[in-house]
C-alpha cells in the first residue's frame, strides 16, 4: 500500500517536471518566434521602403532626348557676317530650335503652336546650340541634327510616369503635345540614355536640368572640415580622459556631459552654430566651412565616447610591459596603446561621419537649406548637403521632381552603406583579440 | 602621428578662414516667403545663366523669419533683398531703421490666392468665407455670446455641407500665407458681426484672429507638400495653400469655390476671386552699390519675360499684376526709390 503510494508521488512528480519542462521549452519556441518575427518585420519594413523609394525613383538615372534636325541659319545667329565671339555668345539660339521643331512637326504653326513646340524641349537646348557653335563657327549655315534634351512634361510621358491620357492625372501635355509626342517617337527621334545632366549639374527649378553634383561636393567639403575638426580633437581627448586625467569629480562631470552631449538633438547644435560661427566669429552663411564645423560638434561625442571603448579594451598588460622596459606615459601611448585602439576609434569616427553625411535639422539654422545653383569650388562657397537637396526636392510642386528626390535618396544611402562597410572592413582587419 | 594631423588641420582651417574673411561677398542673398521662393528661385536661375554674375542664394525663411534677418543690419553677412507674402508691417520696419536698415524699395511681384483644397476622391466643397471663419475660428458668436467653437463636422456649419468632421489642415503663423488667411477670410467674416463690432480693439483681434486648437485645425510648418500629402490621404480634410501651389497639382486636389467664385488665374487677377492677395519682395538699397548684380537682378525679375501675362513666372504659378501696374513696380524698381511706411 505504502509502495503504491510511493510510485504514484513520484510518477505524479515526474509528471510535474514533464508538464514545467514542456512549458520551459514552449517559452523558449514563443521567444524565438516573437524574435524571429521581430526581424521579419523589420526586414519586410525595409524592403518596403527601398523597392518604393527605387521603383519611384530609377527612372531618375535616364532622360529622355529629342532629335531636331535644327538649321544654323547665318540670318539668326550672325546676320552681318562678321563671326564675332560676343555676337555668337549672344545671338537667339532658341529660334534655331523651335525653328527646328517647327519643321519636322508643324511648318505653318501659329503662335499657340510655337508655345506648345517650345514647352517640348528643355531650355538647356539654347545653352547646347551656344555651345557648338561658339566651339565651332564654321557650322553657320549647316544643318544637323542635334539630340536635345526634353522638357521634364515630355520626359514624364515618355518614361510612362504619367498616363498618355489627355488630361490624365500629372499629364500637363495637350492634345497637339500629345500628337507630336507620339509622332516623334514613330520616326525615332525620341530616345532615352543615361541621365548624365543628374550626377553633373547643380540644382535647378527645371526638374530635367537638376543634378546632385552641387550637393555632392558641398557635402564632401562640410565632411572633410568635420573630420579634420573632429576627429583629432576627439582622439585627443579621449585619450587624455582615458590615459592621464585623475579620476576625481571634474572628471566624472566631463563625462556625464559628453554622454549627455550625444544624446542632445541635433537642431540644438545648429543654434549654437548660427549664435557662435555666424554672428560671433562671422564665418560665411550657407558656406560647408560653418556646416562642417557644426556637424564636428555632432560628432564629437561619438568619436569621444568609441575612443574610450577602444582605450579601455588595450589589456593592461601592454601598458605595464611597455612601462616595465621604461617608456614614458607618452611613449607608451603614442607607441602602443594608441595604436592597438586605432581600428576601434576609425570605426566610431566612421560611424559618427555617417550620422553627419545624413543631417539637415542643423543646416536650416545656418543657411545651408537653399536654394544654390553654382557648384561650390571651395569650403567657403555657399552650397547645400546631400540630404537638404532631398528635402529640397521632395518640396518642389513639379512632378518630375519625385523622381530627382528618389534617385538623390539612392544616390545618399549608397554613400551610408559604403561608409558603413569601410567601417565594417576596417574592424575586421585590424581588430585585434586578446 | 596625432601632431601630425592636428597641425595639418590647423593649418587648412586657418587657410580656410582667411580666405573666406579676406574676399568680399559677390553673390547676392535672399531669405524670405515660402510663396514668393519658386519665382525667387526661377528668376535668380535666369539671371545666373546669363553668365556674368554667380547665381543667387534663395533660402526660404518664411515672410516672418525672412524680415527678421533682412532687417538685423547692413554689410556683407545680412541678406540683400527679402520675399513677403504680404506687406511689411511697421514693427517690421521700425526694427529695420533701429539697426540701420533705412533705404529699402518695395516691389510688387503678382499675385497670389488662397485657396482650400481637398482630395480628388472626396467631396466637393462650396464655401464662403462665412462657413471657414465658423469651422476655424476658436470661438464663435451662439446666440450672442461668444463661445468655443462648437461645430464638430461641415454640415453642423451648414446644413449644404457634407457630414464630415472638420478637419482643416492650414499653414502654421510663420507663414505670410497664415497672416493673410486671418486677415483675408476670418477678419472680414468675424467683424461684420455687431456683437464683434462692439468690443474693444485687443477683445476684437482675440475674438476674430484665433483659430481653434481642440484639433479640428492642424498647423503644418513645413512646405506645402506636407499639406497636400496629409489631404490626398484623407479625402475630407481641407487643405489651404496658395494658388500656385494647387496649378502645379490640379490632377490630385480639387479647390473649393469661395463666395461662388472659382479660383483661376483670371479670377484672381481682376480681384473677383475674394482671398487673393499681393507678393512683394523687399530691396536693401545700401547694399546695390556693394553687392555686384542686383541692379540686374531686379530688372531680370521685373521683365516681361519673367513677370509679364506669358512669362516664365506665369508658367510657375505667379498672377501677373495688371500692365499699367507692372510698368509702375519695374519703374519703381530701377529708379529704388525709398518705401514709406
Amino acid at each position: 500500500m505504502t509502495e503504491m503510494a510511493q510510485t504514484d508521488t513520484a510518477v505524479r512528480s515526474m509528471d510535474a517536471v514533464a508538464a514545467r519542462l514542456k512549458s520551459r521549452y514552449a517559452a523558449e519556441r514563443r521567444f524565438r518566434a516573437l524574435g524571429l518575427g521581430a526581424i521579419l518585420l523589420s526586414v519586410a519594413f525595409l524592403a518596403i521602403l527601398l523597392g518604393s523609394i527605387v521603383q519611384k525613383g530609377w527612372t531618375g538615372f535616364i532622360q529622355t532626348q529629342v532629335a531636331v534636325a535644327v538649321t544654323f541659319d547665318p540670318q539668326v545667329i550672325d546676320p552681318d557676317g562678321s563671326r564675332d565671339p560676343l555676337a555668337l555668345d549672344t545671338a537667339d539660339y532658341a529660334t534655331l530650335v523651335r525653328n527646328g521643331m517647327a519643321a519636322r512637326l508643324a511648318p505653318d504653326a501659329d503662335r499657340n503652336a510655337r508655345r506648345d513646340l517650345t514647352g517640348m524641349v528643355s531650355t538647356m537646348a539654347t545653352e547646347q546650340l551656344r555651345r557648338m557653335v561658339v566651339a565651332n563657327p564654321d557650322i553657320i549655315g549647316t544643318t544637323a541634327t542635334v539630340w536635345v534634351l526634353a522638357s521634364d512634361k515630355i520626359d514624364m510621358v515618355v518614361k510612362g510616369q504619367v498616363p498618355r491620357q489627355l488630361g490624365a492625372a500629372g499629364n500637363a501635355l495637350n492634345d497637339r503635345q500629345l500628337g507630336w509626342v507620339a509622332q516623334l517617337e514613330q520616326s525615332g527621334q525620341v530616345r532615352t540614355t543615361f541621365n548624365t545632366t543628374f550626377f553633373t549639374a547643380g540644382d535647378s527649378r527645371a526638374p530635367e536640368q537638376a543634378g546632385i553634383w552641387g550637393a555632392v561636393v558641398g557635402s564632401f567639403f562640410s565632411l572633410a572640415i568635420t573630420l579634420l575638426v573632429s576627429f583629432p580633437l576627439g582622439v585627443a581627448t579621449a585619450v587624455y580622459l582615458e590615459e592621464f586625467a585623475p579620476h576625481n569629480r571634474w572628471t566624472d562631470l566631463i563625462e556625464v556631459n559628453i554622454n549627455n552631449l550625444a544624446a542632445v538633438p541635433s537642431v540644438v547644435f545648429g543654434l549654437l552654430g548660427l549664435a557662435v560661427f555666424l554672428n560671433v566669429f562671422h564665418l560665411p552663411r550657407s558656406s560647408p566651412l560653418a556646416g562642417g564645423l557644426v556637424l564636428a560638434l555632432i560628432c564629437l561625442p561619438t568619436i569621444i565616447i568609441a575612443g574610450r571603448a577602444a582605450l579601455k579594451a588595450v589589456p593592461p598588460s601592454i601598458r605595464q610591459a611597455a612601462a616595465g622596459l621604461g617608456a614614458s606615459p607618452l611613449q607608451i601611448v603614442a607607441h602602443h596603446v594608441l595604436p592597438l585602439a586605432m581600428p576601434g576609434m576609425l570605426t566610431g569616427t566612421i560611424l559618427g561621419m555617417a550620422r553627419a553625411l545624413g543631417e539637415t535639422a542643423p543646416l536650416l539654422m545656418i543657411g545651408m537649406v537653399a536654394f544654390i545653383v553654382d557648384i561650390p569650388k571651395s569650403p567657403v562657397d555657399p552650397s547645400a548637403v546631400l540630404p537638404v537637396q532631398i528635402y529640397l526636392w521632395a518640396g518642389s510642386p513639379e512632378r518630375a521632381f519625385v523622381e530627382k528626390t528618389s534617385a538623390a535618396i539612392m544616390v545618399l544611402l549608397l554613400f551610408l552603406v559604403s561608409m558603413n562597410m569601410v567601417a565594417i572592413v576596417l574592424r575586421k582587419k585590424f581588430e585585434r583579440r586578446w | 602621428m596625432i601632431r601630425k594631423t592636428m597641425a595639418v588641420a590647423a593649418v587648412a582651417l586657418a587657410a580656410v578662414a582667411v580666405t573666406g574673411t579676406a574676399q568680399a561677398r559677390d553673390q547676392i542673398r535672399i531669405v524670405g516667403s515660402s510663396t514668393v521662393y519658386p519665382f525667387s528661385t526661377a528668376v535668380a536661375e535666369a539671371f545666373g545663366k546669363g553668365g556674368k554674375f554667380k547665381t543667387p542664394v534663395v533660402e526660404s525663411t518664411g515672410t516672418g523669419g525672412g524680415m527678421r534677418l533682412f532687417c538685423s543690419g547692413v554689410g556683407e553677412n545680412f541678406p540683400d533683398i527679402t520675399n513677403a507674402s504680404r506687406r511689411i508691417t511697421a514693427s517690421e520696419f521700425e526694427n529695420c531703421a533701429k539697426n540701420g536698415v533705412t533705404a529699402i524699395t518695395e516691389v510688387i511681384v503678382g499675385f497670389d490666392g488662397i485657396v482650400f483644397i481637398n482630395s480628388k476622391s472626396g467631396p466637393k466643397f462650396t464655401l464662403t468665407r462665412e462657413q471657414m471663419y465658423k469651422a476655424t475660428a476658436k470661438d464663435v458668436l451662439v446666440g450672442g455670446k461668444l463661445v468655443p467653437n462648437p461645430y464638430k463636422t461641415w454640415s453642423d456649419v451648414d446644413p449644404s455641407l457634407p457630414k464630415e468632421p472638420i478637419l482643416v489642415y492650414g499653414p502654421a503663423p510663420n507663414h505670410g500665407t497664415r497672416d493673410a488667411y486671418v486677415e483675408l477670410v476670418l477678419d472680414p467674416a468675424c467683424e461684420h458681426q455687431p456683437e464683434i463690432k462692439a468690443m474693444d480693439k485687443d477683445a476684437k483681434k482675440k475674438a476674430c484672429q484665433t483659430v481653434r486648437e481642440d484639433g479640428a485645425w492642424v498647423e503644418v510648418s513645413e512646405n506645402y507638400t506636407v499639406i497636400q500629402q496629409k489631404i490626398t490621404s484623407n479625402p475630407a480634410a481641407v487643405g489651404v495653400i496658395t494658388f500656385s501651389y494647387l496649378d502645379q497639382n490640379a490632377d490630385k486636389v480639387q479647390a473649393a469655390s469661395v463666395d461662388g467664385k472659382v479660383a483661376s488665374f483670371e479670377s484672381i487677377a481682376n480681384g473677383s476671386y475674394p482671398v487673393s492677395r499681393p507678393l512683394f519682395f523687399y530691396v536693401k538699397k545700401q547694399h546695390v552699390a556693394m553687392i555686384p548684380g542686383m541692379k540686374e537682378y531686379l530688372a531680370e525679375f521685373t521683365s516681361d519675360k519673367a513677370w509679364g501675362k506669358e512669362g516664365y513666372l506665369a508658367d510657375k504659378g505667379l498672377i501677373a499684376s495688371p500692365d499699367a501696374q507692372r510698368k509702375e513696380q519695374a519703374a519703381n524698381a530701377k529708379a529704388l526709390n525709398d518705401m514709406k511706411m
